[in-house]
Protein backbone atom coordinates (compact mmCIF):
# COMPACT_ATOMS: atom_id res chain seq x y z
CA UNK A 1 0.00 0.00 0.00
CA UNK A 2 2.70 2.43 0.99
CA UNK A 3 4.73 1.19 -1.94
CA UNK A 4 1.85 1.98 -4.32
CA UNK A 5 2.03 5.62 -3.35
CA UNK A 6 5.76 5.85 -2.95
CA UNK A 7 6.64 4.34 -6.32
CA UNK A 8 4.93 6.98 -8.52
CA UNK A 9 6.16 9.78 -6.27
CA UNK A 10 9.70 8.48 -6.35
CA UNK A 11 9.69 7.88 -10.10
CA UNK A 12 8.43 11.35 -10.85
CA UNK A 13 10.88 12.85 -8.37
CA UNK A 14 13.68 10.79 -9.88
CA UNK A 15 12.82 11.85 -13.42
CA UNK A 16 12.45 15.47 -12.40
CA UNK A 17 15.79 15.34 -10.63
CA UNK A 18 17.38 13.72 -13.67
CA UNK A 19 16.06 16.32 -16.10
CA UNK A 20 16.66 19.16 -13.67
CA UNK A 21 20.24 18.02 -13.26
CA UNK A 22 20.60 17.66 -17.00
CA UNK A 23 19.37 21.19 -17.57
CA UNK A 24 21.54 22.56 -14.79
CA UNK A 25 24.53 20.79 -16.28
CA UNK A 26 23.65 22.00 -19.77
CA UNK A 27 23.21 25.53 -18.48
CA UNK A 28 26.78 25.50 -17.21
CA UNK A 29 28.35 23.41 -19.93
CA UNK A 30 26.74 25.21 -22.87
CA UNK A 31 26.87 28.61 -21.31
CA UNK A 32 27.22 31.27 -23.98
CA UNK A 33 28.56 34.63 -22.99
CA UNK A 34 26.03 37.12 -24.22
CA UNK A 35 26.92 40.72 -24.69
CA UNK A 36 25.83 42.45 -21.42
CA UNK A 37 24.60 45.29 -23.59
CA UNK A 38 21.89 43.06 -25.02
CA UNK A 39 20.29 42.61 -21.62
CA UNK A 40 20.59 46.31 -20.78
CA UNK A 41 19.00 47.29 -24.06
CA UNK A 42 16.26 44.75 -23.52
CA UNK A 43 15.43 46.32 -20.16
CA UNK A 44 14.86 49.68 -21.84
CA UNK A 45 12.60 48.24 -24.52
CA UNK A 46 8.85 47.89 -23.91
CA UNK A 47 8.95 44.11 -24.20
CA UNK A 48 5.71 43.94 -26.15
CA UNK A 49 7.31 41.92 -28.98
CA UNK A 50 5.07 43.84 -31.37
CA UNK A 51 7.41 43.61 -34.34
CA UNK A 52 7.11 47.33 -35.07
CA UNK A 53 10.85 47.52 -35.67
CA UNK A 54 10.60 44.91 -38.41
CA UNK A 55 12.29 42.20 -36.33
CA UNK A 56 10.51 39.26 -34.65
CA UNK A 57 10.72 40.61 -31.10
CA UNK A 58 12.38 42.87 -28.56
CA UNK A 59 15.08 40.30 -27.83
CA UNK A 60 16.08 40.05 -31.47
CA UNK A 61 16.02 43.83 -31.81
CA UNK A 62 18.25 44.25 -28.73
CA UNK A 63 20.63 41.70 -30.19
CA UNK A 64 20.68 43.49 -33.54
CA UNK A 65 21.34 46.87 -31.93
CA UNK A 66 24.18 45.46 -29.85
CA UNK A 67 25.69 43.96 -32.99
CA UNK A 68 25.21 47.22 -34.84
CA UNK A 69 22.91 45.82 -37.51
CA UNK A 70 19.89 47.81 -36.30
CA UNK A 71 19.52 51.47 -35.58
CA UNK A 72 19.38 52.42 -31.89
CA UNK A 73 16.27 54.49 -32.51
CA UNK A 74 14.59 51.68 -34.44
CA UNK A 75 11.91 50.96 -31.83
CA UNK A 76 8.89 53.08 -32.75
CA UNK A 77 7.06 52.28 -29.51
CA UNK A 78 9.68 53.19 -26.92
CA UNK A 79 10.22 56.61 -28.50
CA UNK A 80 13.04 59.06 -28.17
CA UNK A 81 13.70 58.65 -24.43
CA UNK A 82 14.48 54.99 -24.89
CA UNK A 83 16.53 55.75 -27.99
CA UNK A 84 18.71 58.11 -25.93
CA UNK A 85 19.10 55.47 -23.21
CA UNK A 86 20.00 52.80 -25.77
CA UNK A 87 22.49 55.15 -27.37
CA UNK A 88 24.03 55.70 -23.92
CA UNK A 89 24.34 51.92 -23.43
CA UNK A 90 25.97 51.58 -26.83
CA UNK A 91 28.26 54.52 -26.07
CA UNK A 92 27.03 56.59 -29.00
CA UNK A 93 26.00 60.21 -28.75
CA UNK A 94 22.29 60.45 -29.40
CA UNK A 95 21.48 63.75 -30.93
CA UNK A 96 17.97 64.98 -30.34
CA UNK A 97 18.15 66.78 -33.66
CA UNK A 98 17.89 63.41 -35.35
CA UNK A 99 14.32 63.11 -34.14
CA UNK A 100 12.01 63.15 -37.08
CA UNK A 101 8.30 63.72 -37.21
CA UNK A 102 5.66 63.43 -39.86
CA UNK A 103 4.61 66.68 -41.49
CA UNK A 104 1.56 67.39 -43.64
CA UNK A 105 2.43 69.79 -46.43
CA UNK A 106 -0.93 71.50 -46.67
CA UNK A 107 -2.57 74.60 -45.33
CA UNK A 108 -5.91 73.97 -46.97
CA UNK A 109 -8.16 74.34 -43.95
CA UNK A 110 -11.86 74.80 -44.65
CA UNK A 111 -11.64 78.64 -44.72
CA UNK A 112 -8.71 78.72 -47.14
CA UNK A 113 -9.54 76.26 -49.87
CA UNK A 114 -12.52 76.23 -52.19
CA UNK A 115 -14.62 73.17 -52.81
CA UNK A 116 -15.82 71.95 -56.19
CA UNK A 117 -18.61 69.84 -54.73
CA UNK A 118 -19.88 68.44 -51.48
CA UNK A 119 -18.44 65.02 -50.75
CA UNK A 120 -20.62 62.68 -48.72
CA UNK A 121 -19.03 59.30 -49.42
CA UNK A 122 -17.12 57.04 -47.07
CA UNK A 123 -14.68 58.65 -44.64
CA UNK A 124 -11.57 57.60 -46.52
CA UNK A 125 -9.14 59.73 -48.47
CA UNK A 126 -8.46 56.80 -50.76
CA UNK A 127 -12.14 56.55 -51.80
CA UNK A 128 -12.49 60.30 -52.17
CA UNK A 129 -9.32 60.70 -54.21
CA UNK A 130 -10.65 58.25 -56.82
CA UNK A 131 -13.54 60.57 -57.62
CA UNK A 132 -13.68 63.37 -60.18
CA UNK A 133 -11.00 66.06 -59.76
CA UNK A 134 -9.26 63.91 -57.15
CA UNK A 135 -11.56 64.87 -54.34
CA UNK A 136 -13.94 67.67 -53.47
CA UNK A 137 -11.31 70.31 -52.70
CA UNK A 138 -10.52 72.65 -55.58
CA UNK A 139 -6.78 72.11 -55.16
CA UNK A 140 -5.86 68.68 -56.48
CA UNK A 141 -2.93 68.51 -54.04
CA UNK A 142 -4.88 69.41 -50.91
CA UNK A 143 -5.31 67.31 -47.79
CA UNK A 144 -8.77 65.77 -48.05
CA UNK A 145 -9.11 65.52 -44.28
CA UNK A 146 -10.90 62.17 -44.41
CA UNK A 147 -8.78 60.53 -41.72
CA UNK A 148 -6.90 57.88 -43.72
CA UNK A 149 -3.66 58.89 -42.01
CA UNK A 150 -5.41 59.18 -38.66
CA UNK A 151 -6.67 55.62 -38.98
CA UNK A 152 -3.26 54.40 -40.05
CA UNK A 153 -1.50 56.00 -37.07
CA UNK A 154 -0.86 53.44 -34.33
CA UNK A 155 0.12 56.14 -31.85
CA UNK A 156 -2.89 58.44 -32.04
CA UNK A 157 -0.69 61.28 -33.22
CA UNK A 158 -2.90 62.59 -36.04
CA UNK A 159 -5.72 65.00 -35.31
CA UNK A 160 -8.23 66.52 -37.67
CA UNK A 161 -8.26 70.31 -37.36
CA UNK A 162 -10.52 72.45 -39.56
CA UNK A 163 -10.75 69.80 -42.25
CA UNK A 164 -7.11 68.86 -42.58
CA UNK A 165 -4.85 66.52 -40.70
CA UNK A 166 -2.41 67.83 -38.14
CA UNK A 167 0.43 65.90 -36.54
CA UNK A 168 0.85 65.88 -32.78
CA UNK A 169 4.64 66.13 -32.77
CA UNK A 170 4.87 64.96 -29.17
CA UNK A 171 3.15 61.68 -29.93
CA UNK A 172 4.59 61.17 -33.42
CA UNK A 173 7.39 58.61 -33.59
CA UNK A 174 8.02 58.84 -37.33
CA UNK A 175 6.99 55.26 -38.02
CA UNK A 176 5.91 56.26 -41.53
CA UNK A 177 2.52 54.54 -41.57
CA UNK A 178 0.69 57.78 -42.43
CA UNK A 179 3.10 58.43 -45.31
CA UNK A 180 2.01 55.19 -46.90
CA UNK A 181 -1.66 55.83 -46.18
CA UNK A 182 -1.90 59.27 -47.83
CA UNK A 183 -3.14 59.00 -51.44
CA UNK A 184 -1.98 62.57 -52.10
CA UNK A 185 1.61 61.90 -50.96
CA UNK A 186 1.30 64.92 -48.72
CA UNK A 187 3.16 63.60 -45.71
CA UNK A 188 6.90 63.86 -45.31
CA UNK A 189 9.27 62.85 -42.57
CA UNK A 190 11.09 66.00 -41.50
CA UNK A 191 13.45 66.96 -38.71
CA UNK A 192 11.45 68.11 -35.72
CA UNK A 193 13.88 70.98 -35.09
CA UNK A 194 13.28 72.38 -38.59
CA UNK A 195 10.34 74.49 -37.48
CA UNK A 196 9.99 76.62 -40.61
CA UNK A 197 7.90 74.68 -43.09
CA UNK A 198 6.34 75.22 -46.48
CA UNK A 199 2.70 74.38 -45.85
CA UNK A 200 1.88 73.57 -49.45
CA UNK A 201 2.46 70.82 -51.96
CA UNK A 202 0.79 72.33 -55.02
CA UNK A 203 2.66 72.09 -58.32
CA UNK A 204 0.04 74.26 -60.02
CA UNK A 205 0.93 77.64 -61.49
CA UNK A 206 0.55 80.65 -59.21
CA UNK A 207 -2.73 81.80 -60.72
CA UNK A 208 -4.37 78.39 -60.37
CA UNK A 209 -3.19 78.12 -56.79
CA UNK A 210 -4.56 81.55 -55.98
CA UNK A 211 -7.93 80.69 -57.52
CA UNK A 212 -8.18 77.51 -55.47
CA UNK A 213 -6.68 78.35 -52.12
CA UNK A 214 -5.88 81.41 -50.09
CA UNK A 215 -2.85 79.91 -48.39
CA UNK A 216 -1.02 78.06 -51.15
CA UNK A 217 2.47 78.63 -52.47
CA UNK A 218 2.17 80.70 -55.64
CA UNK A 219 5.85 80.36 -56.49
CA UNK A 220 6.38 84.13 -56.44
CA UNK A 221 10.06 83.59 -55.51
CA UNK A 222 9.97 86.34 -52.85
CA UNK A 223 11.28 83.88 -50.24
CA UNK A 224 14.03 82.73 -52.58
CA UNK A 225 15.16 86.29 -53.25
CA UNK A 226 15.09 87.35 -49.62
CA UNK A 227 16.80 84.32 -48.11
CA UNK A 228 20.33 85.39 -47.15
CA UNK A 229 21.47 81.77 -46.86
CA UNK A 230 20.15 80.72 -50.29
CA UNK A 231 18.32 77.98 -48.49
CA UNK A 232 15.10 78.24 -50.49
CA UNK A 233 14.62 77.30 -54.11
CA UNK A 234 11.49 77.24 -56.19
CA UNK A 235 11.16 74.02 -58.09
CA UNK A 236 8.06 72.95 -60.02
CA UNK A 237 6.12 75.93 -58.69
CA UNK A 238 6.77 75.12 -55.04
CA UNK A 239 9.22 76.53 -52.52
CA UNK A 240 11.60 73.95 -51.08
CA UNK A 241 13.69 74.68 -48.00
CA UNK A 242 17.14 73.15 -47.68
CA UNK A 243 17.36 72.57 -43.93
CA UNK A 244 21.11 72.07 -44.04
CA UNK A 245 21.43 75.76 -44.94
CA UNK A 246 18.38 77.19 -43.16
CA UNK A 247 19.18 79.15 -40.02
CA UNK A 248 15.53 79.54 -38.99
CA UNK A 249 15.87 83.33 -39.31
CA UNK A 250 12.24 83.67 -40.35
CA UNK A 251 12.64 86.22 -43.16
CA UNK A 252 10.80 84.01 -45.62
CA UNK A 253 7.90 83.68 -43.17
CA UNK A 254 7.53 87.48 -43.08
CA UNK A 255 7.91 87.90 -46.84
CA UNK A 256 5.51 85.18 -47.96
CA UNK A 257 2.43 86.94 -49.32
CA UNK A 258 0.10 83.98 -48.89
CA UNK A 259 1.51 82.93 -45.52
CA UNK A 260 2.19 79.48 -46.87
CA UNK A 261 5.55 79.39 -45.08
CA UNK A 262 4.98 79.11 -41.37
CA UNK A 263 6.88 78.78 -38.13
CA UNK A 264 5.52 75.86 -36.17
CA UNK A 265 5.32 76.20 -32.44
CA UNK B 1 7.27 -2.10 -45.73
CA UNK B 2 5.10 -1.60 -42.66
CA UNK B 3 7.45 1.18 -41.54
CA UNK B 4 6.84 2.96 -44.83
CA UNK B 5 3.11 2.63 -44.28
CA UNK B 6 3.44 4.14 -40.83
CA UNK B 7 5.37 7.07 -42.30
CA UNK B 8 2.91 7.75 -45.12
CA UNK B 9 0.01 7.24 -42.76
CA UNK B 10 1.30 9.85 -40.34
CA UNK B 11 2.40 12.34 -43.01
CA UNK B 12 -0.54 12.26 -45.40
CA UNK B 13 -3.51 10.13 -44.38
CA UNK B 14 -3.62 11.14 -40.73
CA UNK B 15 -1.94 14.48 -41.27
CA UNK B 16 -1.63 16.03 -37.83
CA UNK B 17 -3.06 19.39 -38.74
CA UNK B 18 -5.49 18.68 -41.53
CA UNK B 19 -6.97 15.43 -40.28
CA UNK B 20 -6.32 15.28 -36.55
CA UNK B 21 -6.41 19.04 -35.81
CA UNK B 22 -3.32 18.96 -33.60
CA UNK B 23 -0.88 21.87 -33.51
CA UNK B 24 -3.24 24.26 -35.29
CA UNK B 25 -2.13 27.24 -33.20
CA UNK B 26 1.44 27.53 -34.58
CA UNK B 27 0.11 26.42 -37.96
CA UNK B 28 -2.10 29.53 -38.22
CA UNK B 29 0.16 31.77 -36.17
CA UNK B 30 3.40 31.56 -38.12
CA UNK B 31 2.26 30.74 -41.64
CA UNK B 32 2.27 34.32 -42.88
CA UNK B 33 5.72 34.16 -44.41
CA UNK B 34 7.43 31.27 -46.11
CA UNK B 35 10.77 31.45 -44.29
CA UNK B 36 9.24 31.60 -40.80
CA UNK B 37 6.88 28.80 -41.77
CA UNK B 38 9.80 26.62 -42.80
CA UNK B 39 11.60 27.47 -39.54
CA UNK B 40 8.54 26.47 -37.55
CA UNK B 41 7.99 23.28 -39.54
CA UNK B 42 11.60 22.19 -39.11
CA UNK B 43 11.47 22.96 -35.37
CA UNK B 44 8.38 20.78 -35.02
CA UNK B 45 9.92 17.95 -37.01
CA UNK B 46 13.10 18.14 -34.97
CA UNK B 47 11.57 18.31 -31.50
CA UNK B 48 8.87 15.79 -32.39
CA UNK B 49 11.42 13.13 -33.35
CA UNK B 50 13.62 13.60 -30.29
CA UNK B 51 10.62 13.94 -27.99
CA UNK B 52 9.00 10.78 -29.34
CA UNK B 53 12.22 8.80 -28.92
CA UNK B 54 12.68 9.85 -25.30
CA UNK B 55 9.07 9.46 -24.26
CA UNK B 56 8.95 6.01 -25.89
CA UNK B 57 12.01 4.83 -23.97
CA UNK B 58 10.86 6.32 -20.67
CA UNK B 59 7.36 4.89 -21.03
CA UNK B 60 8.50 1.35 -21.75
CA UNK B 61 11.57 1.24 -19.52
CA UNK B 62 10.21 3.04 -16.47
CA UNK B 63 6.45 3.60 -16.47
CA UNK B 64 5.38 0.25 -17.95
CA UNK B 65 7.94 -1.67 -15.90
CA UNK B 66 6.67 -0.28 -12.60
CA UNK B 67 3.01 -0.36 -13.65
CA UNK B 68 2.52 3.37 -13.29
CA UNK B 69 1.32 4.11 -16.84
CA UNK B 70 -1.30 6.51 -15.48
CA UNK B 71 1.50 9.04 -14.97
CA UNK B 72 2.27 9.23 -18.69
CA UNK B 73 0.75 12.68 -19.30
CA UNK B 74 2.63 14.32 -16.44
CA UNK B 75 5.88 12.58 -17.28
CA UNK B 76 5.61 13.39 -20.99
CA UNK B 77 5.06 17.07 -20.27
CA UNK B 78 8.13 17.02 -18.04
CA UNK B 79 10.22 15.29 -20.71
CA UNK B 80 9.12 17.45 -23.62
CA UNK B 81 9.62 20.77 -21.87
CA UNK B 82 13.00 19.65 -20.50
CA UNK B 83 14.35 18.50 -23.85
CA UNK B 84 13.17 21.66 -25.57
CA UNK B 85 15.12 23.68 -23.00
CA UNK B 86 18.10 21.38 -23.33
CA UNK B 87 18.11 21.50 -27.12
CA UNK B 88 17.88 25.27 -27.00
CA UNK B 89 20.91 25.54 -24.73
CA UNK B 90 22.83 22.98 -26.75
CA UNK B 91 22.09 24.57 -30.10
CA UNK B 92 22.89 28.05 -28.87
CA UNK B 93 26.37 26.84 -28.08
CA UNK B 94 27.02 24.32 -30.81
CA UNK B 95 24.95 25.28 -33.85
CA UNK B 96 24.50 29.03 -33.63
CA UNK B 97 23.29 29.39 -37.21
CA UNK B 98 20.60 26.72 -36.78
CA UNK B 99 19.62 28.34 -33.48
CA UNK B 100 19.24 31.71 -35.17
CA UNK B 101 17.17 30.14 -37.91
CA UNK B 102 14.75 28.38 -35.57
CA UNK B 103 14.82 31.40 -33.29
CA UNK B 104 11.76 32.02 -31.20
CA UNK B 105 9.92 28.98 -32.56
CA UNK B 106 11.94 26.48 -30.58
CA UNK B 107 10.78 27.65 -27.11
CA UNK B 108 7.23 27.83 -28.47
CA UNK B 109 7.50 24.10 -29.07
CA UNK B 110 7.27 23.45 -25.33
CA UNK B 111 3.51 23.80 -25.33
CA UNK B 112 2.71 22.45 -28.78
CA UNK B 113 0.02 19.78 -28.60
CA UNK B 114 1.24 18.08 -31.77
CA UNK B 115 4.47 17.06 -29.98
CA UNK B 116 2.51 15.69 -27.04
CA UNK B 117 0.04 14.11 -29.47
CA UNK B 118 2.64 12.10 -31.35
CA UNK B 119 4.15 10.85 -28.07
CA UNK B 120 0.74 9.68 -26.85
CA UNK B 121 -0.24 8.15 -30.21
CA UNK B 122 3.01 6.14 -30.26
CA UNK B 123 1.95 4.59 -26.97
CA UNK B 124 -1.73 4.19 -27.88
CA UNK B 125 -0.96 2.39 -31.13
CA UNK B 126 1.72 0.23 -29.41
CA UNK B 127 4.44 1.00 -31.93
CA UNK B 128 7.87 -0.51 -31.56
CA UNK B 129 10.73 1.98 -31.15
CA UNK B 130 11.41 2.01 -34.90
CA UNK B 131 7.70 2.35 -35.60
CA UNK B 132 7.49 5.27 -33.19
CA UNK B 133 10.39 6.94 -34.96
CA UNK B 134 8.83 6.56 -38.39
CA UNK B 135 5.51 7.76 -37.02
CA UNK B 136 6.98 10.91 -35.50
CA UNK B 137 9.16 11.75 -38.50
CA UNK B 138 6.09 11.23 -40.68
CA UNK B 139 3.94 13.44 -38.46
CA UNK B 140 6.63 16.15 -38.45
CA UNK B 141 6.99 15.97 -42.24
CA UNK B 142 3.22 16.22 -42.56
CA UNK B 143 3.24 19.34 -40.39
CA UNK B 144 6.09 20.82 -42.44
CA UNK B 145 4.25 20.06 -45.69
CA UNK B 146 0.97 21.56 -44.48
CA UNK B 147 2.53 24.74 -43.09
CA UNK B 148 4.56 25.29 -46.26
CA UNK B 149 1.46 24.89 -48.44
CA UNK B 150 -0.52 27.31 -46.29
CA UNK B 151 2.34 29.83 -46.19
CA UNK B 152 2.59 29.73 -49.98
CA UNK B 153 -1.15 30.39 -50.26
CA UNK B 154 -1.12 33.15 -47.67
CA UNK B 155 1.89 34.94 -49.13
CA UNK B 156 -0.05 35.27 -52.36
CA UNK B 157 -3.55 35.97 -51.15
CA UNK B 158 -3.47 37.31 -47.59
CA UNK B 159 -3.74 40.95 -48.62
CA UNK B 160 -4.62 40.53 -52.25
CA UNK B 161 -6.76 43.45 -53.42
CA UNK B 162 -9.33 41.13 -54.96
CA UNK B 163 -10.15 39.67 -51.52
CA UNK B 164 -12.86 41.61 -49.63
CA UNK B 165 -11.40 43.32 -46.56
CA UNK B 166 -13.49 41.24 -44.14
CA UNK B 167 -11.93 38.04 -45.48
CA UNK B 168 -8.32 39.25 -45.55
CA UNK B 169 -5.89 37.68 -43.12
CA UNK B 170 -7.12 35.05 -40.70
CA UNK B 171 -10.56 34.39 -42.20
CA UNK B 172 -8.96 33.49 -45.50
CA UNK B 173 -6.32 31.38 -43.73
CA UNK B 174 -9.12 29.43 -42.06
CA UNK B 175 -10.94 28.96 -45.37
CA UNK B 176 -7.71 27.79 -46.99
CA UNK B 177 -7.06 25.38 -44.15
CA UNK B 178 -10.56 23.96 -44.50
CA UNK B 179 -10.12 23.46 -48.24
CA UNK B 180 -6.71 21.89 -47.70
CA UNK B 181 -8.28 19.59 -45.14
CA UNK B 182 -10.90 18.48 -47.67
CA UNK B 183 -8.16 17.95 -50.25
CA UNK B 184 -6.19 15.80 -47.83
CA UNK B 185 -9.28 13.63 -47.32
CA UNK B 186 -8.43 12.36 -50.78
CA UNK B 187 -5.53 10.45 -49.23
CA UNK B 188 -7.97 8.26 -47.27
CA UNK B 189 -7.72 4.72 -48.53
CA UNK B 190 -4.27 5.30 -50.04
CA UNK B 191 -2.95 2.31 -48.14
Amino acid sequence: MVFDILLPVLSIAGLALLFGGLLGFAGKKFHVDVDPKVEQIQNVLPGANCGGCGLPGCGVFADAVAKGTADYSGCPVAGSDAAIQIAAIMGIEASVSERKVAFIKCNGVDDNVKRNYIYSGPTSCISASQLALGGSKACAYACLGLESCKNACPFDAVNMVDGIAEIDTVKCVACGKCVDACPKNLIDMVYDKAKIRVMCNSRDKGKTVKDNCRAGCIACTLCQKNCSEEAIVIENNIAIIDYDKCTLCGVCVDKCPTKSIKVLS
Amino acid sequence: MSMFFIFVGAALINNFILTQFLGVCPFLGVSKKMNTAIGMGLSVLFVMTIGAALTHVVYHQILARFGIEFLQTVVFILIISSIVQFIELYMKKMFKSLYDMLGIFLPLMTTNCAIMGVALINIRDTYSFAGAMFNSVGAGSGFLLAIIILAAIREKYDNHPSIPVVFQGFPLALFSTGLMSIAFMGFQGLI
